[in-house]
């Protein structure tokens, strides 16, 4: 992290009464944790006593102030998760991680750390990763979250995973909705797009859970263009959809839907990439150069 | 000006003023610990504990932290805030058995044995010396640190602070780690030696052992004349 950016995080909270939280959150956001030369370039530039920066960053558990892994792994152990064998499940992490409870594994990868209360008691043991809860926690899931988690969040079951987010894609040439209730995909109503390879065209559905990586081809595309860019075009008006940035996965061109909100989606046209895009600042498609 | 009563004696305090600081002008002693005139109140120990309210809403405040209210009926030493007292006093003493201003605190209450784990705890986390630091020193070199059992008092990063000028004020202002009280049995909790006319440490042999500082402590007293 550099000082302008520590700048601007401290301007944005240094006229808040209160802002410190806010302001350590995000500067953690940004470095994982909070190193020493960050607090008290904290300290210093908003002229609190660094004794009252440092109480503050111990005292949340939130706050760390040793690096942590690329995970983080938060087992309760308030008392509803406690009696009903928390405890077992931080041995259980520790044997399978071969860490001790609040440190991070030597690849980096995980950090196990234990909290008082996480307010899901009726769920307990409740454990969470990379803040996705797993509830009713046993020895044996121990092993599947770790798993699941090194392999990557998003191959978990979509219908639970609240964080995935449902999306109504449109055309932005002719405004027509593209979503298809009679191919759904996930338990929902699909994204479906028109595709045009060397070897034919037909149908493309993508889920319409943004983080979803489900996309069926109908028929499946010809071997040559797995690599190779599709064209995607509309159902309804049959224009193709224009590309406004590369994909940062792959390097081809991006077809841009429009999302309900005033979003936009941008899907890799390889379709062996998974490159997706959710732009979350509304950018007018006329102001493309 | 406030209308109140204490201990049945009724009297007017300024607005803003403190149900110690109210009592105190009465003359009605009321222990305190965390607490040092220059120093803004912060309720930390709970020694100070009086009751307000009357019948079934009586409760207990710390009267350092709580404003005299209009009407406000306050008792100093009723039975209940003298049991909550000493039940204050023998837990410090379970963490902090050899501070000088705990024992005489335990000889003044009648407080005779202490019933829970021994710990020898250098801090009772009274904050005294932070709030010295900060608002008599203008420094804030110290301050709490984390949370729960793991609570202390310190420099961050526990290296030397850059704007400690080393005066000394948190040392001065401590409870805790003034003059301590060993007595020749460190181990036992209560000395209890300035509450009794025949002092326990006498009898023992080992009494060039005898390290108590109690002040005005009989059985150094009595060494002194020897």
């Amino acid at each position: 992290m550099n000082n302008k950016q520590l700048d601007s995080i401290i301007d944005k909270y240094h006229d808040q009464p209160g802002g410190l939280i806010g302001l350590l959150e995000e500067t953690q956001g940004l470095l994982g944790y909070l190193p020493e030369y960050v607090l008290r370039a904290i300290s210093e530039k908003t002229g609190r006593p660094l004794a009252d920066v440092y109480g503050v960053a111990t005292f949340y558990r939130a706050f760390s102030l040793k690096p942590r892994g690329r995970h983080l792994a938060l087992i309760c152990l308030g008392t509803a998760c406690h009696v009903r064998g928390a405890p077992r499940i931080v041995e259980e992490f520790e044997k399978h991680l071969g860490v001790k409870a609040g440190e991070t594994t030597k690849d980096k990868e995980f950090t196990v750390e234990t909290v008082n209360c996480l307010g899901a008691c009726a769920l307990g043991p409740t454990v969470v990763v990379d803040g996705r809860y797993y509830s009713h926690v046993s020895r044996r899931k121990v092993r599947e979250i770790i798993a699941q988690t090194k392999r990557g969040q998003e191959t978990g079951d979509p219908a639970a995973d609240r964080r995935l987010v449902p999306m109504e894609a449109s055309c932005p040439a002719c405004g027509q909705s593209l979503m298809d209730g009679k191919h759904p995909t996930e338990g929902r109503p699909s994204i479906s797009l028109e595709f045009l390879s060397d070897g034919g065209g037909g149908r493309l559905h993508l889920s319409s859970l943004y983080g979803s990586p489900v996309a069926e081809w109908e028929p499946a595309p010809p071997p040559s263009s797995p690599v190779s860019a599709v064209v995607l075009c509309c159902p309804h008006c049959g224009k193709e959809f224009e590309s406004r940035s590369l994909c940062a996965e792959c390097g081809a061109d991006m077809a841009l839907l429009r999302i309900h909100g005033g979003f936009h989606l941008e899907i890799c046209t390889v379709p062996a990439c998974r490159g997706r895009l959710l732009s979350l600042i509304p950018t007018p498609a006329e102001k493309r150069t | 000006m406030i209308q109140l009563t204490i201990n049945g004696l009724s009297t007017s305090v300024e607005e803003g003023s403190t149900i110690l600081e109210a009592a105190r002008f009465l003359g009605f002693p009321i222990p305190t610990l965390c607490h040092l005139d220059g120093l803004t109140p912060s309720g930390n120990c709970r020694l100070c504990v009086v009751e307000i309210g009357e019948g079934e809403r009586a409760r207990l405040v710390s009267s350092c932290t709580y404003r005299a209210e209009p009407g406000l009926k306050v008792r100093t030493s009723s039975e209940r805030v003298v049991k909550a007292r000493r039940m204050i006093i023998e837990l410090l003493l379970a963490s902090c058995p050899q501070s000088k201003v705990i024992q005489d605190l335990a000889s003044a209450h009648g407080v005779r044995r202490q019933r829970f784990r021994q710990e020898y705890e250098d801090c009772i986390l009274c904050g005294r010396c932070v709030r010295m630091c900060e608002e008599q020193m203008m420094a804030k070199a110290i301050g709490f640190r984390g949370r729960g059992e793991r609570r202390s008092i310190g420099t961050p990063f526990d290296v030397q602070s850059d704007v400690c000028r080393l005066c000394g004020g948190c040392l001065y202002v401590c409870p805790a780690c003034q003059l301590r009280c060993t007595y020749t049995e460190p181990e036992k909790a209560v000395c209890g030696g300035c509450a009794n006319i025949a002092p326990p440490c006498i009898e023992k042999e080992q009494f060039s052992d005898l390290m108590c500082y109690m002040d005005p402590c009989v059985a150094c007293e009595i060494q002194k004349d020897q």
